[in-house]
């Protein structure tokens, strides 16, 4: 066949296969790797070598608006610095006076539920990590942030805001990570409401930074205003970290009449920082890895591991 | 007639549409982002097919790939077919004056948005909206400035 780039008839292919050929190559080539996509370990070891590769060009994309945030951080006049520091010092003693709360209700658990000993902290190690680039596309609502394999990241592993659930991580690069939020369309998260322990699955809306919640009949019991926390199924956040709030009640769309929707607590649109939460499993509370349901193929060895010595 | 620096234009010019169609953007303005790499790798294979040719389209096709984190291959070969077609019909695009070769953008890339829109469905990812469409008209208004910018980069005979 290549015979065909040395024919008389095609002065203008002279150098090797004609493009016909070539084009049969590489999608044959294309297809082989998507078949293999989710199911090779090779391709996924490309995968892995093209995150690295990306990761500089993904750094320098971002790197006008990071630039902008520090120039406007750096001109900040010093009223407001203080004003804001203020305001932080009585965020600051606010929540003192809940955790000295907590440590009170903690040992009234211990002592309520009969433990010897108490428990070890849920997070056991956390780490944050600064969102160097935003998939716009409507219906994937993913960020790429600066922490990935040599830091530690494990695929499925939650990531939250200081307000509550962002997401989880999807694909693990070596220096960065892909974190699917919970408004990505392909992205589903069992959820409670926190007023009658009500479960249901609260899917992404996409781009209009909402979840929804379709699997409820139109009579249940949710009102807007009411708190969705994680209900600790699902294997990947422990229960009651918060999720999202109500907005809408279960008759407000005609087309759907069961479709309720609910506003993430996390900023999903203007965290410049998350936080990588890594849970002791040998916290009941630890969510109960749970492969099926895993959103990426691969477990991680210390994830198998973990899922071993789980008390779940 | 160097034969080295068509492909140095080619690829830096490719790499700056890649960055181009990265950078992020509002909501409102990303929906009717062109995808400039494509119309760059069309530009280059209907003018210098020889320069970049199918390894230009294939290679661009993976970068996106990479970037976009979709199925690898999926861009791959929705670019490699665009490239393909523009490539075997370069002669008889490239004498046609501007706005039939806008029409003919037009049709290549609702063809590549086409190929995504299937492979999305085949590899488990049926969701779409109709605002997918929306760049293949943006590409095709802003073609006449593409053939502006980019037939600085070579010499035309």
């Amino acid at each position: 066949m290549a015979m065909f780039g040395s024919d008389l008839n095609r002065p203008l292919y002279d150098r090797g296969p004609s493009p016909g050929l070539r084009f049969t190559l590489y999608a044959i080539i294309s297809i082989v790797l998507m078949y293999y996509d989710r199911h090779g370990q090779l391709v996924q070891r490309i995968h892995y070598a093209l995150d690295a590769a990306t990761y500089p060009v993904q750094v320098a994309v971002g790197s006008p608006s990071v630039a902008w945030t520090w120039l406007e951080g750096a001109l900040q006049s010093r009223d407001a610095l203080q004003a804001r520091n203020r305001e932080l010092q009585a965020r600051l003693s606010e929540l003192e006076l809940k955790t000295m709360r907590q440590q009170a209700l903690e040992q009234e658990n211990i002592q309520l539920r009969g433990l010897r000993a108490s428990l070890p902290p849920l997070i056991k190690h956390w780490q944050f990590a600064q969102i160097i680039s935003v998939e716009t596309d409507p219906l994937r609502q993913r960020v790429v942030i600066d922490k990935g394999a040599h830091d530690g990241v494990v695929a499925n592993q939650a990531v939250v805001d200081g307000n509550g659930i962002l997401g989880q991580v999807a694909r693990v690069g070596p220096w960065s990570a892909e974190v699917i939020l919970v408004t990505d369309p392909e992205d589903a998260i069992p959820v409670q409401v926190t007023r009658n322990a009500l479960r249901s699955v609260a899917l992404g809306g996409g781009s209009d930074g909402d979840l929804l919640l379709p699997y409820l009949a139109s009579n249940t019991d949710i009102r807007p205003g009411d708190l969705l926390v994680s209900s600790g199924l699902g294997g990947v956040f422990p229960a009651g970290f918060p999720v999202a709030r109500v907005i809408g009640a279960p008759s407000g769309d005609k087309d759907q009449p069961g479709l309720v929707r609910a506003r993430p607590v996390a900023d999903v649109a203007r965290d410049r920082e998350v936080i990588l939460l890594q849970f002791d499993p040998s916290n009941p509370a630890a969510p109960a890895p749970n492969p099926p349901i895993a959103l990426a193929p691969a477990p991680h060895p210390a994830a198998a591991a973990s899922s071993r010595v789980s008390t779940r | 007639m160097s034969d080295r620096h068509p492909r140095v234009s080619v690829v830096l010019t490719s790499l700056v549409a890649l960055l181009l169609s990265l950078v992020p953007l509002p909501h409102w303005a990303a929906i009717g982002r062109p995808a400039f790499l494509v119309l760059a790798v069309l530009y280059w294979s209907m003018m210098l097919p020889r320069a970049g040719g199918m390894t230009l389209g294939f290679g661009a096709g993976l970068a996106l790939d990479a970037f976009h984190g979709s199925v690898l291959g999926e861009h791959a070969l929705a670019l490699s077919f665009v490239t393909y077609l523009a490539i075997r019909l370069n002669l008889l695009v490239r004498a046609k004056p501007l706005f039939e070769q806008s029409l003919f953008v037009f049709a290549a890339l609702m063809a590549y948005e086409f190929l995504l829109w299937v492979i999305d469905g085949w590899s488990g990812y049926p969701l779409s909206t109709p605002t997918r469409w929306v760049h293949t008209l943006t590409g095709a208004l802003i073609w006449p400035l593409v053939v502006g910018i980019l037939g600085r980069f070579h010499a035309t005979r």
